[in-house]
């Protein structure tokens, strides 16, 4: 998929988990940057992408999800 | 749309989490409510998603959240702040994931047996710890182990992981069932339900240290919370049916009561005799049984005169069969049966008959049954009409309704009221608390609504603490007449300060009203109250939603206004010297007076 839908479907998942509309998603985006984004709140994003894409992460998957770019890179690469 | 309205949609809810606590948060007139959590795994989103089903049940909870993992030191060496907190629930999160004795095929049976004994022992610890707070324990119970050493054996022999979760679960049940207070979430049901290797997914456990799937939590949160809410009398009280195409095939009008599909002749017909065998079961067990079809009524009595219904025309409390409006069924129906029409769940295949009740009684469940064969798993599932505690009532209830109605029907041809009171020949017993009584006490106190001028809610511990606490009088009665006992319909709780007493609590059920039952309380309190040397009885009228009708309860037995607010009418009763019982018709005995 391109990546610009990609993350423009990612952030429209971000902002119905958040609430919050006004939530504008890049490759460099950190848990840091956005409020309540932290490591629950990761499972709960993780989960809603799953069953948007009809995913299933493994442990080794997740482990190193720095930033919303590596989310996208990492789909991408699930996605083939 | 209501998205915590079951059937749900668990993947909405955890995304829709913060919009939905918004909306539901601003609802008015809940009930307040606290509940201790404490775990063996995280809590995270259990607790947001458990806040939500409860503030859409009309529960507002305040959480007090232990930390991860320290279920049983939090409780056992409790440092005072779980019972500062003073909890209405206690609930520990626990699951397999927390059993430190697994057996393995190095162990012996009796090795098994001490470990398993010692699992017991620490929970077992948790709960008489736990008894203190004085509040409903809810321990979830276990679910199968996500995979068998043994293979098929590992349901059988004593080292088989499948064989330990088992046993340990019946040890569970019995305990639950030997101590009050102690209530089981039956997670094993659960997980089964939706597939423990999906429901117990290693990932969740070993990534997050969450019991299930995150996918799940709403299913989780939705069944806990069934159990809280009838704590609480928030579980419906009524079923009311639909005949054609939801208790039958085809419309009886139409095909006549012989071509109506009910029975072993078909798939279809056993599916809708099953869903009447589980309505029936429903209703041993205290549900109240009513039908709401557009129909002429002699037809589809005929209809349930077959032999081949589960369900007959007596086993319907209410019989609202005419072409009126179903929302007007629903709430006759209510009323008839004394209780809010946002008691009952509607069950009826047509979605416009669904929405139409829906948008006059929006209280009302209408679950959206549609294939006979998915109506036991909706109404199952729901979670509607769950139960903590079974009293003998409970069992006789649909019996009770029936002798109520020839009562209605004796009350419609008598012409003066008096007259027809003294024919039902009233017998009242009106005594103390006891052992025997507490747990239907506690029942009555924690869902009667509407008779109710203070609405304060106890537990079955605090009942028992004022049964024995001399500043306090406790009186349970119980009204039968000739048409049969009525139960324990009635509970008055009073504290006693110097010369006065305060009534904090005086409760009555709805179906022994206009009976002078409440005088022959009141004069039984008198009486109590004298002996004790008290001159002055306090009451206190504190508005609700739903207890509109006693507002004037105390000024019809003679007591004074004294001060009035918008939050209680307080009222007051110097006793007099020559007091004369306001009971003229019931013949009262005080077995322990």
């Amino acid at each position: 998929m391109d990546r610009a839908q990609l993350l423009s479907e990612v952030q429209d998942i971000f902002r119905d988990n958040f609430d919050d509309d006004t939530i504008v998603l890049t490759d460099a985006t950190y848990a840091a940057d956005i409020e309540d984004w932290d490591s629950l709140e990761q499972i709960n994003l993780l989960t809603a992408i799953e069953k948007k894409y009809g995913l299933k992460f493994k442990l080794a998957d997740v482990k190193n999800l720095q930033n919303i770019g590596d989310m996208l890179d990492l789909l991408q690469r699930m996605m083939g | 749309m209501n998205l915590l309205q079951y059937p749900f949609n668990s993947a909405h809810i955890l995304q829709k989490k913060r919009a939905l606590k918004k909306e539901l948060a601003a609802r008015e007139g809940l009930l307040e409510k606290k509940i201790a959590i404490v775990s063996g795994s995280t809590v995270g989103d259990f607790k947001n998603i458990l806040e939500l089903f409860l503030l859409n049940a009309g529960i507002r909870p305040t959480f007090w959240e232990g930390e991860y993992g320290l279920f049983y030191e939090e409780v056992v060496f409790d440092d005072g702040s779980l019972a500062a907190f003073a909890p209405d629930v206690l609930y520990i999160h626990t699951s397999s994931r927390n059993l430190r004795h697994w057996p393995t095929p190095a162990h012996s049976a009796a090795d098994v047996q001490a470990g398993q004994d010692d699992e017991f022992a620490r929970f077992e610890a948790v709960w008489q710890a736990a008894k203190k707070l004085g509040c409903p324990i809810v321990q979830n119970n276990f679910e199968a182990p996500t995979f068998r050493n043994f293979g098929n054996m590992d349901a059988w022999d004593a080292r088989g992981r499948t064989h330990y979760v088992n046993t340990l679960n019946a040890r569970f049940a019995a305990a639950a069932a030997a101590t009050p207070g102690l209530y089981l979430h039956d997670l094993a049901y659960l997980a089964a339900q939706h597939g423990v290797r999906a429901f117990s997914d290693d990932m969740a456990w070993y990534g997050y240290k969450y019991a299930c799937a995150p996918a799940f939590i709403p299913d989780w949160c939705h069944s806990l919370a069934g159990l809280i809410k009838s704590f609480f009398g928030l579980s419906k009280k009524g079923v009311v049916a639909d005949l054609d195409n939801t208790l039958w095939g085809g419309v009886i009008g139409e095909e006549g009561p012989d071509g109506i599909e009910v029975g072993e002749e078909s798939p279809a017909g056993m599916a809708y005799a099953a869903f009447q065998g589980y309505l029936k079961m429903l209703a041993q067990r205290g549900i109240l049984l009513a039908a709401a079809s557009k129909n002429d009524a002699a037809i589809a009595e005929e209809g349930l005169a077959r032999t081949d219904n589960l369900l007959h025309r007596d086993d319907f409390l209410a019989f609202e069969v005419h072409w009126e409006p179903k929302s007007q069924s629903v709430a006759r129906i209510a009323q008839s049966l004394n209780i809010g029409a946002d008691s009952l769940v509607f069950v009826d295949d047509n979605p416009a008959e669904r929405e139409e009740v829906h948008r006059a009684l929006p209280g009302v469940e209408t679950p959206p049954v549609a294939a006979p064969e998915d109506s036991i798993p909706l109404l199952d599932g729901g979670g509607w009409f769950e139960v903590s505690a079974l009293s003998a009532d409970d069992l006789a209830r649909g019996a009770m309704y029936r002798e109520n109605a020839r009562r209605q029907a004796l009350e419609a041809i008598a012409t003066d009221y008096t007259g027809y009171l003294q024919s039902l020949q009233m017998q009242a017993d009106i005594g103390p608390v006891t052992p025997g009584t507490l747990e239907r006490v506690t029942q009555l106190v924690n869902k009667t609504n509407q008779f109710n001028p203070t609405t304060r809610r106890y537990t079955a511990a605090e009942v028992e603490a004022l049964m024995h606490d001399p500043a306090c009088i406790t009186l349970a009665g119980r009204l039968a007449d000739k048409f049969g006992d009525n139960g324990l319909t009635s509970v008055i709780f009073g504290r006693i300060t110097g010369a006065v007493l305060d009534i904090e609590l005086w409760v009555m059920s709805c179906r022994v009203l206009k009976r002078q039952f409440e005088q022959a309380m009141f004069d039984t309190l008198v009486a109590e109250a004298k002996k004790r040397g008290v001159a002055t009885i306090n009451g206190t009228w504190r508005p609700t939603a739903k207890n509109l009708m006693v507002r004037d309860l105390y000024a019809t037995i003679g007591f004074s206004l004294t001060a009035e607010t918008p939050e209680a009418r307080h009222f007051t009763y110097p006793i007099p010297a020559g007091y004369t019982p306001q009971n003229t018709v019931i013949e009262v005995n005080t077995p322990h007076g």
